[in-house]
C-alpha cells in the first residue's frame, strides 16, 4: 500500500506546532509505516507536489504566506489549519491593534538601542500585508487542530482518524488554545 | 422575581428540562432550580446569591408553550432532544420556575446557538488565550470547550480597550471584559462598595472605575472583596498572583465547565450559513 502523502509548513508562526508534532518522539516511526513527508521543514523540500494531507501553522501576514498557502491547497487533498495563529491569526495578529506603519516605526525607527533606523525595504523581503488573517480567510480549509501549541496526542489523534478514513475527533480534555 | 402566587399549593411544584423532572421552591429562577438539582444549565454571568443579571444570554433555554406540552407526543420529542417548533426561547437565570415548564436546555440546536454567542464574546474582545495568565482558570475559555468551539467565525472588531494597571494589587485589562457585570454586581450587593458600572451603549460598553480619577488606585477596592475575585474572564486580575498555578494544572485543565459534554469534538471545519 502507498503511503499517505503529508506536506507541512509554517507560515506566520513560531514554529512550536511543528516542535510539538516533533514531540510524538518514538510514535513518530510507527507513523511514518503509513505516510511520507513531501514539502516540510522536516525534509527542506521546497515545493509541495501532490498530496495528501497539509498542515498549515501560522497565520497569513505576508505576500509569501499567500503564496506558499495557495500553492498547498493547489496540492494537498486535505487541508489542515494547525494551532491557534492558522486558526484566528494568534500572537502575530496581536499587530492587527495597531498600523503596520506604527509597527515598523516601533521597531525599526523609535526602538530602544536602534542605531542607523530604517525601515527594511529589500526587494527581497516579501511585502508585509495590512493585517495578519487566519488562514481560512484566503483558503479553503477542511480541519481545524486548535492549541498554542496542539500536543504530540492531538496531532496523532488527526492523523490516525484520517488514515482510518474517520472524520477526525479529539476527545475533549485535548482541545485547548493555549 | 416575585413568586408565582397563583399557583396550586397542593400540586408537587416540578418543572421538566430535557424530560427530567426537576422540583422548585415558589420564588426560584429555572437556574436555581436546575443548579440545585445538578443539571448544569451553560451561563457566563450567573452566579448564586448575586441579582441575576440576564446578559450573557447563554443560558437561553426553550419552553415549550402550554398547548403543546400537555400534547402526548411531547414527552417522546423532549427525549430526542428536538427544539419544540412551537415553542418560546428564555434566559433561565431570569425567568421564574412554573410548575408544569417543559424545557429544553441541552439541545444540538441550543448549544448552537451558545456556540455562535460565544464566538461574538471572544471576537468582540481580545481574547488572546496563549498570552492571558487566566489561561486554564477562564470561564469564557472552558465554555467555548465545552460547546466544541474551533474558531471565533466572526472577523475580530479588533477594539483597542484600557488598560488600568495603577491599583498596587488588582489589575484591569478592559480587552477581555465580557460586560457580565459580575463584579459590579459583587462590589454593590456583597462588598457593599460601588467600584464598577458600565458605561456606553452598544459598541461603546465598557467597565468604568467609580473613583475621581477613574483609576482603580482612586477607588476603594481591597484585594478581600469578591469584585476583586469574581472576574469569569481575565479582566481583573491580582497581581503577583497569576502562575502560581501552572497551566496545565488549573480548573478547566482538570475538569469541565459543565458535568456533562464528554463527547468528543469534531474537528471538520463547518460553513456557516453567512460564508
Amino acid at each position: 500500500m502507498s503511503k499517505i502523502r503529508i506536506a507541512t509548513t509554517s507560515l506566520a508562526g513560531c514554529f512550536g506546532c511543528h516542535m510539538s508534532f516533533l514531540d510524538m518522539d518514538e510514535r513518530l516511526v510507527a507513523l511514518l509505516e503509513h505516510v511520507e513527508f513531501n514539502r516540510s521543514p522536516l525534509t527542506d523540500i521546497k515545493h509541495c507536489g501532490p498530496c495528501d494531507i497539509g498542515l498549515i501553522e501560522g497565520g497569513v501576514c505576508n505576500a509569501e504566506n499567500v503564496h506558499v498557502l495557495r500553492e498547498f491547497r493547489d496540492n494537498c487533498k486535505i487541508l489542515i489549519a494547525v494551532g491557534a495563529c492558522a486558526i484566528n491569526g494568534g500572537v502575530p495578529a496581536m499587530r492587527n491593534h495597531f498600523s503596520l506603519r506604527e509597527c515598523l516605526e516601533e521597531v525599526y525607527i523609535n526602538g530602544a538601542g536602534v542605531e542607523n533606523p530604517q525601515i527594511p525595504n529589500d526587494v527581497e523581503l516579501p511585502l508585509l500585508l495590512d493585517k495578519v488573517h487566519p488562514i481560512h480567510e484566503v483558503v479553503r480549509v477542511d480541519y481545524y487542530l486548535p492549541g498554542c501549541p496542539p500536543s504530540a496526542d492531538a496531532f496523532l489523534k488527526i492523523l490516525g482518524d484520517l488514515l482510518e478514513g474517520r472524520e477526525p475527533v479529539l476527545p475533549h480534555n485535548l482541545l485547548h488554545y493555549d | 422575581m416575585s413568586a408565582d402566587t397563583t399557583q396550586n399549593p397542593i400540586t408537587q411544584n416540578t418543572i421538566t428540562i430535557d424530560g427530567q423532572e426537576i422540583p422548585f421552591v415558589a420564588g426560584q429562577t429555572i437556574m436555581d432550580a436546575a443548579l440545585a438539582a445538578g443539571v448544569y444549565i451553560p451561563h457566563l454571568c450567573h452566579k448564586p446569591g448575586l441579582t441575576p443579571h440576564g446578559s450573557c444570554k447563554l443560558c437561553v433555554v426553550d419552553i415549550a408553550s402550554r398547548s403543546v406540552s400537555s400534547h402526548n407526543s411531547d414527552r417522546r420529542v423532549q427525549a430526542k432532544f428536538q427544539v419544540v417548533a412551537d415553542s418560546r426561547s428564555v434566559s433561565a437565570c431570569t425567568m421564574p420556575a412554573v410548575a408544569g415548564q417543559q424545557i429544553s436546555n441541552n439541545t444540538p440546536a441550543l448549544n448552537e446557538v451558545r456556540k455562535t454567542i460565544t464566538q461574538m464574546l471572544f471576537i468582540e474582545g481580545n481574547h488572546i488565550c496563549p498570552s492571558c495568565e487566566k489561561c486554564g482558570d477562564c470561564t469564557l475559555q472552558a465554555m467555548a470547550y465545552h460547546l466544541g468551539m474551533l474558531d471565533g467565525h466572526f472577523p475580530q472588531f479588533l477594539q483597542r480597550r484600557a488598560v488600568d494597571a495603577s491599583h498596587p494589587t488588582v489589575m484591569l485589562d478592559r480587552d477581555r471584559c465580557i460586560l457580565c457585570e459580575l463584579c459590579v454586581r459583587a462590589s454593590r450587593e456583597v462588598d457593599g462598595k460601588n467600584v464598577f458600572a458600565i458605561a456606553g451603549r452598544g459598541i461603546n460598553a465598557h467597565l468604568i472605575v467609580n473613583s475621581a480619577s477613574g483609576k482603580l488606585v482612586d477607588s476603594d477596592l481591597e484585594t478581600s472583596d469578591m469584585a476583586a475575585h469574581i472576574c469569569p474572564v481575565g479582566a481583573i486580575l491580582i497581581k503577583e498572583h497569576g502562575y502560581e498555578v501552572p497551566i496545565g494544572r488549573r480548573t478547566f485543565d482538570l475538569h469541565q465547565v459543565g458535568e456533562i459534554g464528554s463527547e468528543e469534538i469534531i474537528l471538520t471545519k463547518v460553513r456557516h450559513a453567512d460564508e
